[in-house]
């Protein structure tokens, strides 16, 4: 009885070691974004055959499409990927572009779109493509605040992305984050391209990408660009670090003039 | 309670037209059958349905109705029960004048479009005879019956089982069977219930008179003053006197009805590659062997395809129900299918999202699973070759999917040639352009350079206000997009794309394009549509500013 106790507990006593120990060791098959502050954080990457959210305001809809196209094709890595959108959606920030997403370094030829005309058909829609092993990634798209989106749904999609490996992206966009089975939760915004003389090119894709939730970790907030030429994120080049509020200040007349630059 | 057989529009023909619902009486047949396609000599029914229009029942009141069409500001009796044909009343006479004959009338005005509706109705019930319908209208009906009528019990059965139904149902029927389709529809006119073997149509039809062949009334009336009565008189005559009287088209008809040459009737659907169908003695009306029934018929299906190679493309289930009403539900799939289990699922998945659910009435009685285009299914070594495997998988899923929410909804991209951003890609339905996508060519990207095209494309162009620019062709300081105003931190520009100039419709204006960034980081593609002075000028030829609009978000 005693030895059994014992036992108990030290194998409760293992367990929780486990949980809590501060494994700066990457866990297995996870995928790097490239961005070394938020791997280390992540513990090595993005967990696949799981549910990642990322949500933006409604304005901020092209930097959050952004953000999760590159999540996309990090994860789904040359396998096709499932694009559930929202009729709605389309209407609000615009379809998505294949010249874009191919400026972007993706591969619009592994891209299946699925126009569903309301969050019900959205959902079971991408329920159903979580379930065909041969994806690499579904996401799924939703404007506002989708009542249906609720506990319940994303339970269903984790363990839908579970059981075939698949990983479940969700843009929310014009919405605001209610409890869910999500590994990850991102709130993005668009972020400055950095200050340079007018010759400078800019205008990669940069997103000021917060943590707000991580189940095997801490949260935090940084600012990633993603590299359309390497296909990954990374850390600003040539931006002043850290930066946590959003710069919203400078005088844009004087700025405006010194970014002219004329296409040749 | 289902709807009958037609629906209540207008008039009185359709009014009693609805109220006929009931069982049809077809032979009861709980035989499986698998139909091929083949053509051997044709059997033809045609069966004349609602010709006069008068209804059961109509005789006991003894008051003749009559339905009445405008034509050239007469109004003249479109068609007449037999109470008004005992009345002594006909179709073409004026309504004046049969007023004055028969006072106590009552006139509908006639609707050929619910009589159209009907027949095709009348149709769509035969298909269960022969998946080979053709519709003569106004109103009449073609059905090849080759090689079907055994199914029946015999051509006799079949005509009587075709006529007795629509009898039921309150329509006046007159059927008959012949080899081609004009001696078929020439003995209807005359006589119903005649089944002529071939060869015999000459013979069949000869005494009939020649307005039985429906000809123009001009023909009609000149063969009749020629002394011509019958059919058998004018084939007596030599073709040539007949053409050179009443003209070529005249000789053909005749020559069709005396069984020398057929017209090739025009089927309302294209025949299926592969049918097979179920019988109930007694109607089914519950979701489970609805369900079953289905899966058996797929099996069935699957196996006789299955012995010639070939999968499905597109699938059709009818249901016909016990009422007389018909549901065709039909899906379609990207790669043939050869299994059972996934013409079941498809089709389950088809049924959940239906608007109006499958409303099985009184019942159906017939269930019918037609493959309407089949492919030679290339086999391919699976387990080996992971990526056919996943081509498959994928292929599997856009089915499901197209099934339940619709073909057009399922979308792979294409590039198009062309410079004009909004033309430059194309949504076509995945099942039928996967294999297209996937080997599509995309422009390669500038490396090193940052996005030059939007993640994310208005299809329409959304107009921004702009307060000023510093010089006229130049980008803005400001816009208001949205009711937001956005202040412009960053400017690349001008790109000029403009329009179709070549063509006859592309008068459009010269865009423009700048790539801008604004104080929060967001990042627009906006364009001025058309130039400055040249192109923008009022009806004074003075310049006038031009209208910006927001085209594209960056990411």
């Amino acid at each position: 009885m005693n030895g059994a106790r014992t036992g108990t507990l030290a194998s409760l006593r293992g367990s929780i070691a486990r949980i809590e120990a501060p494994s700066d060791a990457a866990m297995p098959n996870r995928i790097a974004l490239g961005h070394a502050g938020a791997d280390a954080m992540l513990r090595g990457g993005l967990a696949p055959a799981a549910l990642h959210e990322v949500f933006a305001a409604g304005h901020q809809g092209g930097a959050a499409t952004g953000f999760i196209a590159g999540l996309a094709g990090l994860i789904s890595a040359r396998k096709p990927l499932v694009w559930v959108r929202q009729d709605f959606s389309d209407r609000e920030n615009g379809a998505l572009s294949m010249r874009g997403l191919a400026e972007l370094g993706l591969d619009p030829r592994l891209l299946v779109t699925v126009r569903a005309a309301d969050v019900d058909s959205g959902l079971r829609t991408a329920a159903d493509a979580l379930a065909c092993d041969a994806l690499g990634a579904v996401v799924l798209e939703i404007w506002g605040q989708a009542r249906q989106l609720d506990l319940v749904a994303s339970r269903k999609l984790t363990l839908a992305a579970q059981a075939s490996g698949v990983t479940a992206l969700v843009l929310r966009i014009a919405a605001a984050p209610i409890p869910s089975t999500a590994e990850t939760r991102w709130i993005v915004r668009a972020a400055h391209s950095p200050p340079g003389n007018a010759a400078s090119p800019w205008g990669a894709p940069r997103v000021e990408a917060e943590l707000v939730r991580n189940r095997h970790g801490p949260v935090g907030r940084w600012i990633m660009e993603w590299k359309c030429d390497e296909c990954q994120f990374s850390e600003p080049s040539a931006y002043p670090q850290p930066v946590a509020a959003t710069p919203a200040h400078r005088p844009h007349q004087a700025q405006a003039r010194a970014g002219h630059r004329l296409a040749s | 309670m289902g709807t009958a057989l037609c629906q209540p529009t207008h008039g009185r023909w359709q009014d009693s037209l609805s109220r006929l619902r009931g069982r049809v009486g077809v032979g009861v047949l709980s035989t499986n059958n698998v139909l091929r396609k083949e053509r051997a000599p044709t059997r033809i029914a045609s069966s004349d349905a609602i010709r006069p229009p008068p209804q059961a029942g109509e005789a006991k009141k003894e008051l003749p109705s009559v339905v009445v069409v405008k034509d050239h500001n007469a109004i003249l009796l479109h068609a007449v029960d037999e109470a008004a044909v005992r009345a002594g009343l006909s179709i073409g006479l004026p309504l004046a004048n049969a007023r004055a004959i028969c006072p106590e009338l009552t006139v509908y005005d006639a609707d050929p479009a619910a009589d159209l509706k009907t027949l095709n109705d009348i149709a769509d019930w035969c298909d269960r005879f022969t998946p080979l319908v053709a519709l003569d209208a106004p109103y009449g009906l073609f059905l090849d019956i080759t090689g079907c009528a055994h199914l029946f019990g015999g051509e006799r059965a079949l005509l009587q089982i075709v006529t007795n139904a629509l009898s039921r149902r309150g329509f006046a029927v007159s059927a008959a069977i012949a080899g081609t389709s004009i001696a078929a529809r020439t003995l209807t006119r005359h006589v119903s219930g005649k089944i002529v073997a071939d060869g015999a149509e000459a013979q069949a039809v000869g005494p009939l008179p020649v307005s039985a062949l429906g000809a123009d009334s001009a023909v009609t009336t000149g063969l009749r003053r020629a002394g011509l009565k019958t059919i058998g008189d004018v084939a007596a005559r030599a073709p040539h006197e007949i053409s050179a009287r009443f003209g070529a088209a005249f000789t053909t008809l005749l020559s069709h009805a005396l069984g020398q040459g057929d017209a090739p009737i025009s089927p309302r659907k294209p025949l299926p590659d592969y049918i097979v169908e179920k019988r109930f003695p007694e109607p089914i009306a519950t979701d489970t062997v609805i369900a079953l029934t289905l899966s058996s018929l797929a099996k069935m299906l699957v196996a006789a395809m299955d012995k010639q190679g070939k999968g499905a493309r597109q699938l059709e289930a009818s249901f016909f129900r016990t009422d007389g009403a018909v549901r065709a539900i039909m899906v379609e799939t990207g790669r043939p299918v050869t299994r059972p289990e996934m013409i079941d699922r498809l089709f389950s998945e088809r049924l959940d999202a239906l608007n109006d659910p499958l409303d099985p009435g009184f019942g159906f009685d017939l269930i019918r699973l037609a493959a309407g285009r089949t492919e030679i299914v290339v086999q391919q070594q699976r387990d080996l070759d992971a990526t056919v495997h996943d081509n498959d998988e994928i292929s599997a899923l856009i089915d499901r999917i197209a099934a339940r929410i619709g073909g057009k909804r399922v979308v792979v991209h294409l590039p198009l040639e062309s410079h004009i951003p909004e033309r430059a890609a194309l949504a076509l339905p995945a099942q039928h352009h996967q294999a297209a996508a996937s080997a599509a060519a995309w422009p390669e990207r500038v490396a090193g350079e940052p996005p030059l095209r939007p993640l994310r494309l208005f299809e329409q162009p959304e107009p921004i206000k702009v307060p000023f620019a510093s010089v006229p062709d130049g980008p803005p300081h400001q816009f208001t997009w949205r009711r937001a105003l956005h202040a412009v931190v960053r400017v690349e520009g001008p790109e000029r794309i403009a329009m179709e100039w070549w063509k006859q419709d592309g008068a459009a204006l010269t865009r423009d394009y700048f790539r801008i960034e604004d104080a929060e980081g967001q990042r627009f593609w906006i364009f001025r549509d058309g130039l400055y002075e040249s192109e923008l000028r009022d009806e004074e030829d003075k310049p006038v500013p031009a209208n910006w609009y927001v085209h594209g978000l960056f990411a």
